[in-house]
């Protein structure tokens, strides 16, 4: 056995899943940047940009199973904390632009400009700092995360109300930012960036290392998932999911466990979104409408929930489906597809594609297991509730 | 050269209309000022506006409208002014005959520019003070009342004389004290007279008058003016109080339709059904195919598209409920967000049905005559559809309650709400109830699609912009008793529409939003929670 705690809480698919994403996040960049167009292993830009997009989603998905999944807690919400982390990450590229704005002015974005604004917000203030940006990327979701779980926690708001609640949420927040008095570009948002970190946003190289670091968080993202759920604490989120009621006779606070893994999530999905707001080039208050956020939920259900990898997988699948579907011949059709895949997986494939493996692998094993003794615990976790 | 040859011209003409005037001069006031059309000076034709409109003749009106029009001509060669009717007819201006021979070959319309414009807009008010049904006599009393034109007061006086409606008459005096204290000749006692009768109309626009009496007025006029203002503006909150409320019960009807469907479900089933606005959007296009068919095969039916839509809409959603319950929610049972996540994607997939039946455009629906139009009660308006909507909702209220307290569905409904399985060993067929109750919470929703489309727009979309609204109904409300979606929609309507003056309607929105959050805090399970063992669970 490995000395490293972390390492110890893998299972050999957890493993390998690691294996293959930091494989991924070396070998793809390489073979973008340094095998010529020409060749047969080239991948091109295209590729990389399109497959950075679904890794943010997937890392949003991984945040989403950690809660769902392993807590019970249903968020129709979790986009709104993808975008605020968008938000914190466009507000330092948009303050990047600099002079290159239509407007040319040093200090304050195009859009604040346009509207008159004498001078910058102070809640813009020291987004120009890339570490201060980072700073509010994990901040500003866990903050909400935070605040909005202890009221709600607090009172036992569970099951469905919990998530028609958290989706009244980022309805709130789509209509807050829609505003143009909001101070975040209304309708439009934040778009046009120039440069991150001094590299150019559009440029092969810079697309090639948000892969790379996408990749890698990613990794590190289910790392800590996986160390989180292996360990006390994660069975005592399980026996909450499962049971919240006798968790809370048998002495644990509940709800502090329940907001710890919510706002811990919350971040997650903030690193999501700033990772993925340089690459699509735009963050605005669409992200936050509810629907963006119902279909987080149906990547988690698709790959499986409460498995992480099926989570991470499901995203990367679905989406890479939707861009299929979409741009081609059936695009009228994809809703029917969509919506066809929100009432499959619920009532034919409960436990999502990871999950029913698992499933009847576990299955397997226990015939196999010719010996009276009782079947492989490794059962796939029962649906929420 | 030109300049001398025009110079020229002018003198000739001149000498020509001098000529002639004695003729015209002669012939009266209103072929006195007709004639001063020929000039196409403007200082000219303002003298001659209110020169016509002063006369008398029956012929004035008729001349102004046609040069408000453009229809005015005028032939400087023979000083005579004519213009065309609505048939394109050349009638002279003095006689009120068609022209038959001899139409003059420099015929030009006679110019106005803006001020001329407000000249006329005056002038025709003065002249229709006096005929016509009482409605365009009323229309012409407040034209003047807003242009406060000094010439229009000889004709408000003989209007006033004339008058016998007594509505009109109210109004005609109401204009003549708006002329009055803006004329610079009247008396201070006129004025505050005046100031008196406007004060009796107690609306925006008094206020508006009153707040800008003539700078040049005495001390006297100006501390009636700010009176008589500081003693209206308590009662135009009042009425404007009124209105939001009628705004938030009107809001609040259309949510309490909208949820109670929902409320069903959820109360009986424990089933949140995202797909709750589909079926609302269901039946605002049940209704827009009603109206189709009706104007096709038979026209004479449209006052009664919405009373035969009602039924058909709650067939169209009830039967499509009763399907999805049977095919997708029963196999979820227990699985309360799994049953969330499926009735998300059937909206997705009706949504799209839609779309590509009946295109992503808003669809027309009608009002029949009865639905449309509006009166006024003291400073409000009520519309006559939002009217019928508070009606509707309180018809369906009723018999839902009737239907759930009377019946024997209803008491099975009840029982299986109160206690699933203790009602299930009593020998209710559990399955069953739940699928007449989500037919009837979708029968209900396809109802409400039916009121939804006589004020809102029929897309696709239509029940997207209801579900929240509706969740936030059911959430506030609780779950399980009628009263408390009744209560819950109004509260949060009528709190909608008091909000928005003060933050604005999204920001109003947001406050309502967070509001709801902080309640249920306070009441996780609604105002109106059901109490029991069986609903902690």
């Amino acid at each position: 056995m490995t000395p490293f705690p972390l390492i110890r809480a893998m299972d050999r698919g957890g493993l390998a899943f690691v294996v293959l994403l930091a494989t991924i996040a070396v070998v793809v960049p390489v073979l973008n940047l340094a095998v010529p167009p020409t060749s047969p292993f080239s991948v091109s830009t295209y590729f990389v940009s399109l497959f950075g997009k679904y890794i943010c989603y997937a890392l949003l998905a991984l945040a989403l199973d950690l809660i769902w999944g392993y807590c019970g807690i249903l968020s129709l919400g979790h986009g709104a904390f993808f975008a605020l982390g968008g938000y914190a990450m466009g507000m330092y590229l948009m303050r990047q632009i600099g002079t290159r704005g239509v407007y040319a002015d040093p200090i304050r974005p195009d859009f604040m400009v346009f509207l008159n604004w004498p001078e910058l917000p102070v809640y813009w203030y020291g987004f120009q700092h890339f570490p201060y940006a980072l700073l509010m990327v994990v901040l500003a979701p866990g903050m909400l995360a935070f605040v909005f779980g202890w009221f709600a926690f607090r009172s036992r708001v569970t099951g469905v109300y919990l998530s028609i609640i958290t989706q009244t949420l980022t309805f709130a927040l789509l209509l807050g930012f829609f505003r143009n008095n909001f101070g975040f570009g209304g309708n439009n948002g934040l778009t046009d960036f120039k440069d991150i970190l001094g590299f150019n946003v559009q440029a092969q190289g810079t697309r090639a290392a948000l892969f790379a670091i996408s990749t890698l968080a990613l990794m590190t993202g289910f790392i800590i998932c996986r160390a989180i759920v292996a360990s006390k604490f994660g069975k005592v989120l399980i026996a909450i999911r499962d049971a919240e009621s006798r968790t809370r006779f048998l002495g644990y606070r509940v709800e502090s466990y329940k907001l710890c893994v919510f706002t811990l999530s919350a971040c997650m999905a903030g690193i999501a979104g700033a990772l993925y707001v340089p690459q699509v080039g735009i963050i605005n208050p669409s992200e936050f409408s509810p629907a963006n956020s119902i279909e987080a939920v149906i990547w988690v259900a698709v790959g499986g929930r409460g498995t992480l990898i099926g989570a991470a997988l499901g995203a990367v699948l679905v989406n890479y489906a939707k861009t299929y579907f979409t741009s081609g011949v059936l695009a009228p059709y994809w809703l029917f597809m969509l919506g066809g895949l929100f009432i499959a997986v619920t009532v034919l494939l409960p436990r999502g594609i990871v999950g029913s493996v698992n499933h009847w692998m576990a299955e397997r094993r226990a015939r196999k297991a010719t010996i009276g003794s009782s079947p492989a615990a490794v059962a796939a976790p029962r649906a929420a509730e | 050269m030109l300049g001398l040859c025009s110079r020229w011209l002018t003198l000739v003409f001149a000498l020509g209309i001098y000529a002639a005037l004695p003729i015209v001069a002669f012939a009266g006031p209103y072929e006195d000022a007709l004639s001063r059309f020929v000039t196409n000076d403007f200082g000219d034709t303002t003298e001659a506006i209110n020169g016509v409109a002063a006369s008398g003749n029956p012929l004035a009106a008729v001349v102004i409208d046609a040069l408000q029009d453009g229809r005015l001509l005028f032939s400087a060669e023979s000083n005579k002014v004519f213009f065309r009717d609505s048939a394109d007819q050349l009638i002279d201006a003095v006689t009120g005959q068609p022209v038959t021979a001899g139409t003059p070959t420099d015929l030009a319309p006679v110019e106005i520019n803006n001020r001329l414009r407000r000249v006329i807009e005056a002038a025709l008010g003065a002249l229709t003070l006096m005929v016509g049904e009482p409605d365009k006599r009323l229309e012409a009393a407040e034209r003047v009342f807003q242009s406060r034109d000094a010439n229009a007061l000889p004709a408000l006086d003989q209007a006033i004389a004339k008058e016998t409606d007594g509505r009109v008459k109210q109004a005609l005096k109401e204009a003549r004290a708006a002329v009055v204290l803006n004329l610079d000749e009247a008396s201070d006692a006129d004025k505050i007279e005046a100031i008196g009768v406007i004060r009796s109309r107690g609306n925006q626009d008094a206020v508006a008058l009153l707040a800008n009496v003539p700078a040049n007025s005495s001390a006297a006029v100006k501390k009636a003016a700010t009176d008589a203002v500081a003693s209206m503006q308590g009662g135009l909150a009042l009425w404007g109080a009124l209105q939001n409320a009628w705004y938030g019960l009107s809001l609040g009807s259309v949510l309490a339709l909208a949820a109670i469907g929902l409320a069903i479900t959820f109360g009986v089933m424990g089933v949140i059904n995202m797909a709750h606005g589909e079926m609302v959007m269901l039946g605002a296009y049940t209704t827009f195919v009603v109206q189709e068919l009706i104007r096709a095969k038979n026209p004479a039916l449209f006052g009664y598209s919405l009373a035969i839509a009602i039924p058909l809409a709650f067939m169209v959603s009830g039967v499509v409920g009763i399907l999805v319950e049977r095919c997708i929610i029963r196999f979820l049972y227990g699985r309360p967000l799994d049953s969330l996540l499926a009735t998300w994607g059937l909206s997705l997939i009706l949504q799209q049905a839609v779309r590509t039946g009946f295109g992503a455009n808003n669809r027309e629906v009608g009002a029949p005559s009865w639905m449309s139009g509006a009166f006024e009660v003291g400073q409000m308006t009520i519309t006559y559809n939002r009217l019928w909507i508070i009606v509707f909702t309180l018809i369906v209220f009723v018999t839902l309650l009737g239907l759930l307290r009377l019946t024997r569905l209803g008491l099975e409904m009840r029982a299986v709400t109160q206690n699933r399985s203790m009602a299930a060993a009593m020998g209710i067929r559990t399955g069953r109830i739940d699928a007449l109750t989500f037919g009837l919470g979708s029968g209900i929703a396809g109802i409400a699609g039916v009121a939804l489309s006589q004020i809102d727009n029929v897309s696709p979309n239509l029940g997207q912009s209801y579900i929240i609204d509706s969740f936030m109904v059911v959430v506030f409300g609780g779950v399980g008793n009628l009263w408390g979606t009744l209560v819950g929609a109004f509260t949060l309507g009528i709190a909608n529409k008091f909000l928005e003056p003060f933050a604005g309607a999204v920001l109003g929105k947001i406050t309502i939003l967070v509001l709801i959050i902080l309640f249920i805090q306070k009441r996780p399970r609604g105002l109106f929670a059901l109490k029991g063992r069986a609903v902690e669970a």
